[in-house]
């Protein structure tokens, strides 16, 4: 008997399984993931797991016994090989054959490797799934030199838990500044000073040139730079999961391309998370998101129009990172901004950067601030007043009324 | 095992069996409750758990930290009661708890 399946095993797959259920469908419903966990939240990996705060229980988006109650296939260590759109079947790499009425691609997306002599060393590793984090976490207590390749928010996080927990952390980037690619120079070198005062060393425009080391790592080498290292952490970004879609001949373009209802090119076919290329009707362009909200958003509408509901996606984008004493929530894209207003004191860790174009507000960043946040979020688009923004005494919620 | 009962916006009850340790959020995604997002999976980050406590509760739940608290202050439908439900812990003196969902989730 034909049911739903869902290729994939993160947040967007466990979400869709759940709102599937929760908007009443009653029919098998059938989950593979590569990995041999049940659906964890990938957030903390690089946070609170990493820094022993949370447990595995607690790492779980729900309990084994959710699926079990809720009678959610679970096919744990099963990869899905191929999509076949004529038959409406899929196949796994166990040799299984599954027909689908429709079908939920979210696979996510995978860390870009590093390519370098002496990759293959010991010692060398990347942070995205749950076991990455366990083989660190094993090999921690006896590294006290640590060198972290890509100064993105994965990478800082990290930083800021290793450096929390005693180790000496040298962060490597290739650009000019951290956090190049998603945030303002002002934002980057707020946090190149913060991790700096915590004792880490950041090299930037720093290339990596290949890891030294007889089984295990000993050096990192960025040309005129040689580095002494017990391990290496590097992320420098992801790639879509896209393969399996582009094999069955669904339209992929940076990501799957969908619309706003979650469907691809094959209408029994549809895809959530960080491998869609996706339309934002807010922001008024395609997006492909690296971010748990959407992931979620995504599979809620996927499993709405699954079952033959007409619900579109419509979401602002936002993110949190955490490091140290600092909450950091951005809404929006700064780079959409022609100006800013800062309001609060860098100084005090405490502020919010509002971003602007031509006066109405795009973006937010927000530094241990969540009613600033939140009210940014409620505020996307519409015209604001750069000296209402920045004065602290100017009560911005005033602005929602 | 203490029992959380939820009430939705529209008067639908959903009386649930929680976990010590766990969060009144965790409870609701645990048991399908419908109404609570909690996107952010429980960072206090994204105020799409929020619930407002029945008050003759409030005292046993107690009220919201200082993030929390500004988390909610711009909730147009926040009450004196509301809470991000992330932030409760279930206990055995919560037992009987009743929560009421808001309409949205912003």
């Amino acid at each position: 008997m034909k049911g739903m399946v869902i290729v994939g095993g993160g947040h967007a797959a466990a979400q869709n399984a759940a709102s599937l259920r929760q908007q009443g469908y009653t029919g098998h419903i059938t989950l593979f993931s590569e990995e041999h966990y049940i659906p964890y939240q990938r957030p903390p990996l690089s946070k609170e797991y990493l820094a022993d705060q949370q447990s595995l229980d607690r790492l779980y988006l729900r309990p084994e016994r959710f699926y079990e109650e809720r009678d959610i296939d679970l096919r744990l260590g099963v990869r899905v090989s191929e999509i076949n759109t004529k038959t409406n079947n899929i196949l796994t790499t166990t040799g299984d054959v599954l027909a689908y009425e429709k079908l939920l691609i979210a696979t996510g997306s995978r860390a870009r490797l590093l390519r370098v002599p002496g990759d293959q060393l010991s010692g060398i590793h990347y942070l995205r799934q749950l076991d990455d984090v366990n083989n660190i976490k094993k090999e921690l207590r006896d590294s006290s030199k640590i060198c972290i390749v890509g100064g993105g928010y994965v990478g800082l996080e990290v930083a800021s838990v290793l450096i929390s927990a005693g180790h000496q952390v040298t962060i490597i980037e290739s650009e000019s500044r951290i956090l190049k690619r998603v945030t303002t120079p002002k934002m980057s070198s707020l946090f190149h000073t913060l991790h700096t005062a915590k004792g880490a060393k950041i090299y930037t425009e720093a290339v990596v040139q290949g890891f030294l080391g007889s089984k295990r790592v000993e050096y990192l080498n960025c040309g005129d730079l040689t580095i002494p290292t017990d391990m290496v952490i590097i992320g420098i970004g992801i790639i879509p999961n896209i393969e399996v879609a582009k094999k069955a001949g669904i339209t992929c373009d940076n990501g799957i391309i969908v619309d706003d209802r979650c469907q691809t090119s094959d209408p029994n076919i549809f895809a959530a998370g960080d491998n869609t290329n996706h339309p934002n009707t807010i922001l008024n362009r395609r997006l492909r998101l690296e971010s748990v909200p959407n992931a979620m958003e995504q599979a809620r509408v996927a499993a709405a129009n699954m079952l033959g509901q007409d619900k579109k996606y419509a979401s602002l984008p936002w993110f949190w990172s955490n490091q140290y004493d600092l909450k950091l929530q951005m809404m929006g894209f700064s780079a959409d901004g022609d100006s800013q207003a800062i309001r609060g004191d860098i100084e005090t860790k405490k502020f919010v950067v509002f971003y602007l174009n031509e006066d109405k507000l795009v973006a937010v960043d927000a530094i241990n601030s969540p009613a600033e946040f939140m009210i940014g979020k409620k505020l996307y688009g519409k015209a604001v007043n750069h000296t209402d923004l920045s004065n602290t005494n100017f009560d911005l919620g005033s602005l929602l009324k | 095992m203490p029992k959380i009962k939820f009430i939705e916006h529209n008067g639908i009850e959903h009386i649930i069996d929680a976990i010590n340790g766990d969060s009144i959020m965790q409870s609701a995604i645990n048991n399908l409750v419908p109404g609570i997002d909690a996107d952010c999976g429980g960072e206090c980050s994204c105020a799409t758990c929020h619930v407002i406590v029945d008050s003759i509760w409030i005292d046993k739940v107690g009220i919201p930290s200082n993030t929390e608290d500004s988390m909610l202050a711009l909730n147009p439908d926040r009450e004196p009661n509301s809470r991000l439900s992330c932030q409760i812990e279930i206990s055995d003196k919560l037992d009987g708890v009743v929560v009421n969902l808001p309409e949205f989730q912003y």
